[in-house]
């Protein structure tokens, strides 16, 4: 049966083809979801892990005892797990082991833009890439092969148009592994990775390469070869394959199923059959460096397609037409200037318990050390109360290390905020620092109750599992004490008044302290029902009292607009417009009520 | 739309929480049926958030990239006025556009720093003239009693271009796709939608 499937999708579906029996991530974009899918197969174990590391170790734990494992992360998700996966290099598997990671070529939703080939020349792992659906399900089945026959890890590259894209899959059934689960306590030399027995893994790792070199060369069925036009051919992988493929049909292709190792002597048969190489893919020279390196002239790669941001036919068309065919890329000639409009950003839900904390934030004026989630969008304008956020879980050890710099001139001045999901993740660690190093931080804890930014996902403070299961629940206040916090307390985001009290308070003291945010469950947990909470379910603003401040326009809620019409209040203040609530966006969190100096903004009779 | 296996594009614009991702998946299930190769790409990302969010869809005998090129859209189908503007320049000349007669303001516009643009329907007028439809999706969806079916009421007016395909296919895949007691109101704007299109 002929379906479409996502390509997170059919990673999820080719894992559970080929007999899968742990799988586990930490969500990401855009690689969440083949978690989330392949918890709906019941043949197999899933879990959020709380942070990649950590799902790494344990799908490795999976595989030592025999089962086939998967573990999924986004780019920035592989350097958290680094540090087990370069070593796994060299322990090497027994249930295969894949590890899947989708970069974010062009930034959609991720911090950088790093490309994730790299990992698997510097971590000595072989590397598969797939282009669409289909190749997902497949090359993630023979993934699990070559890392049963190999002894090796195996990294699946997909990136946002892979892992976002639908396109038709052709469904299989599954096969159970045949691979005998037990552990061996006679594996300790490849199992325990001191110096004396690394040392012996070190050569059998580069012994692996080796064959797997052959192997992509004889028996890997998806480095495929397609001779047409013989006067310029083109080497790619992935997605970039794709692209190419539709700008330059009629040219002749190498595509590389498998990035790493290279085939070396079918690259050198495809330089003697076409006249001149091109190289296209996306983010850095990778193929370019190695196949140059072999000795091969390439014709053109990083000289003319752009390695920053994300490729598109459009950008393939644009720089390399002109070198291929002779001929300029005819654009059509724009019919609007389509740069001066208007864009539009995400922004806070109506009602996110975050708006009212960083209004807070931004009363105190206070220099914020933020990190990532849907709290990032406190960094925009209007309500700018973030000033620094590089990778999950910085916030926390960067004020502290801003403090001992600033020592006690920065008292009351700087703190660190981050989400529940991200405090699991690597929060905990640079928490404890604080207190064992003894210096000043005051940590925010914005608990919405879940993993918001990428979707949806529980995590070990939610209280359920990815299957929606009871699970116990981390308890973050006896967490803070535990690690030797004294001062640690709770603020409902909802009462802006309390909240820049126990900020101030608490910023002002020379010692760490941590504040949790309670009743502040995300908009979107259906199951924490947050529209009850408030007391009224919309506002409105008195058109006759509004005097057209633009104060609570600050607090940046999609519901509240500004309609520039002259007027006057009843009092008789004249005004140049006024703002104006959305009944349909208003969810009545009150917020805004709060900000507004002149009572104006009054529940809508229901 | 696609003869001799040519691979055709359509392009789906419009602001989180429209439902773009639900139209994109009914039109990728018609054509899948109907023996078409389907490709279709979209950013997830923060569309939950207001931001706006794009689908490229694209169809034919043999499909290879899931994105389409600049300047190579045969089908421009927005579900907001400004978000079908941005894209004006991705049609072909001679490519047809739909767009739903709504407005959704954007926060520099909430925020009165920047106007929404003005005269919208004329400069696709003057670009499209006969090849450009404004439906009138919330409005059709509010009187029929609930305003998420504007997605479904634009699929049935893109439906009418595909003329052989009778509108069955259509309602079964919606049948198919959405749960049973939505299935009254959405084949009602799948027809809405059908009837809002004249074709000369
Ligand atoms: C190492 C790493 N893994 C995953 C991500 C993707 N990611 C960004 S923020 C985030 C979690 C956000 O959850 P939380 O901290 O609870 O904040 P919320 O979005 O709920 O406000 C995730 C998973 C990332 N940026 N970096
Ligand atoms: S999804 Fe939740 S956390 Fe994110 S902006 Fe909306 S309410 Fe806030
Ligand atoms: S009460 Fe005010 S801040 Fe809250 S959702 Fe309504 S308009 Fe927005």
């Amino acid at each position: 049966m002929k379906r479409i499937l996502q390509g997170n999708e059919a990673i999820a579906r080719g894992a559970w083809e080929a007999g899968v029996t742990v799988g586990c991530a930490y969500p990401g974009t855009p690689s969440s979801e083949i978690l989330a899918r392949l918890s709906e197969y019941g043949e197999v174990y899933t879990e959020w892990s709380p942070n990649e590391k950590v799902a790494m170790e344990v799908a490795h734990g999976a595989s030592v005892a025999g089962g086939r494992a998967l573990v999924c992360m986004k780019h920035v998700g592989l350097n958290v797990a680094a540090d087990p996966f370069m070593t796994i290099s060299y322990v090497g598997v027994r249930g295969g082991m894949v590890v899947a990671v989708a970069d974010d070529p062009g930034q959609h939703s991720s911090q950088n833009e790093q490309d994730s080939r790299q990992w698997a020349r510097f971590g000595k792992v072989p590397l598969v890439e797939p282009a669409d659906s289909r190749e997902c399900r497949d090359y993630t089945k023979i993934a699990f092969e070559i890392s049963e026959r190999f002894d090796t890890p195996v990294l699946l590259r997909s990136e946002t148009r892979v892992s976002h894209c639908d396109s038709p899959v052709e469904l299989g059934e599954r096969r159970e592994s045949g691979m005998e689960r037990k552990l061996d306590k006679k594996e300790v030399s490849k199992l325990v990775m001191v110096p004396m027995h690394a040392r012996i893994r070190r050569h059998a790792v580069e012994e692996r390469m080796k064959n797997l070199a052959s192997y992509a060369e004889r028996d890997f069925p998806f480095n495929e070869m397609e001779i047409n036009d013989p006067s310029v051919g083109f080497i790619a992988s992935g997605v970039s394959f794709l692209y190419t493929k539709d700008v330059f049909p009629q040219y002749s292709f190498l595509k590389l199923g498998m990035a790493w190792p290279l085939p070396a002597r079918m690259i050198r048969e495809f330089f003697d059959q076409v006249r001149k190489v091109v190289i296209v893919e996306e983010l850095d020279p990778f193929l370019e460096t190695e196949i140059r390196a072999m000795g091969f002239r390439v014709w053109h790669g990083k000289d003319l397609v752009p390695s920053i941001g994300e490729l598109t036919p459009t950008a393939i068309d644009r720089s390399l037409s002109k070198a291929v065919t002779g001929k300029e890329t005819v654009s059509v000639p724009a019919r609007f200037d389509t740069e001066e409009l208007p864009k539009r950003p995400p922004n806070l839900c109506a009602g996110c318990s975050h708006r009212p904390l960083f209004y807070a934030l931004r009363k105190l004026k206070l220099f914020v050390f933020g990190d990532i989630g849907c709290y990032g969008l406190g960094a925009a304008p209007p309500l700018s109360a973030m000033h620094f956020s590089t990778c999950m879980g910085a916030g926390v050890g960067g004020s502290y290390g801003a403090g001992k710099v600033l020592g006690e001139e920065g008292l009351g001045k700087i703190c660190a905020v981050l989400g529940d999901s991200t405090f699991l993740h690597s929060g905990i660690g640079p928490l404890m620092d604080a207190v064992y190093n003894g210096g000043y931080s005051t940590t925010i804890i914005m608990d919405n109750g879940i993993t918001a930014m990428t979707g949806q996902q529980e995590h070990p403070a939610t209280g359920f599992t990815i299957r929606g299961e009871p699970a116990p629940m981390v308890d973050f206040e006896q967490l803070a004490r535990s690690v030797g916090v004294k001062h640690v307390r709770t603020v409902d985001p909802y009462n802006i008044k309390e909240t820049v009290e126990v900020i101030r308070e608490e910023v002002a003291r020379n010692e760490a302290s941590v504040i949790i945010t309670k009743n502040s469950p995300c908009m979107l947990l259906r199951r924490a029902r947050p529209q009850e909470r408030f007391r009224h379910s919309h506002y409105r603003i008195q058109e006759d009292v509004c005097r057209g401040c633009k104060i609570c326009l600050n607090v940046s809620c999609p519901a509240i607009s500004w309609v520039a019409e002259e007027g006057e209040t009843r009092d008789g203040d004249r005004r140049k417009g006024r703002a104006s609530i959305n009944a349909d966006q208003c969810v009545g969190c009150a917020v805004c009520v709060q900000v507004c100096e002149f009572e104006s903004i009054v529940p809508l009779a229901e | 739309m696609s003869q001799n296996g040519e691979t055709k594009n359509i392009f789906l614009s419009g602001v989180g929480g429209q439902g773009t991702i639900l139209a994109g998946n009914i039109l990728g299930q018609v054509l899948l049926e109907a023996g078409y190769d389907v490709k279709k790409a979209e950013v997830h990302g923060m569309a939950q958030r207001g931001g706006d969010v794009t689908t490229h869809f694209r169809y034919g005998k043999k499909v290879y990239s899931p994105l389409i090129k600049e300047g190579d859209v045969d089908f421009l189908v927005s579900f907001e006025l400004l978000e079908g503007l941005r894209y004006i320049n991705w049609v072909k000349p001679g490519g047809k556009v739909i767009i739903n007669n709504h407005r959704i303001l954007p926060p520099a516009v909430n925020l009165g720093k920047m106007a929404y643009p003005a005269g919208m329907e004329e400069i696709f007028k003057k670009h499209f003239g006969e090849n450009f439809w404004i439906v009138d999706g919330r409005g059709i969806a509010k009187a029929l009693g609930n305003i998420q079916v504007a997605n479904v009421v634009l699929i049935g007016a893109l439906s009418r271009f595909f003329p052989s395909l009778e509108p069955e296919p259509w309602i079964d895949v919606i049948k198919s796709i959405l749960p049973p007691r939505l299935h009254e109101i959405n084949v009602k704007a799948f027809y809405e939608g059908r009837r809002a299109i004249k074709i000369e």
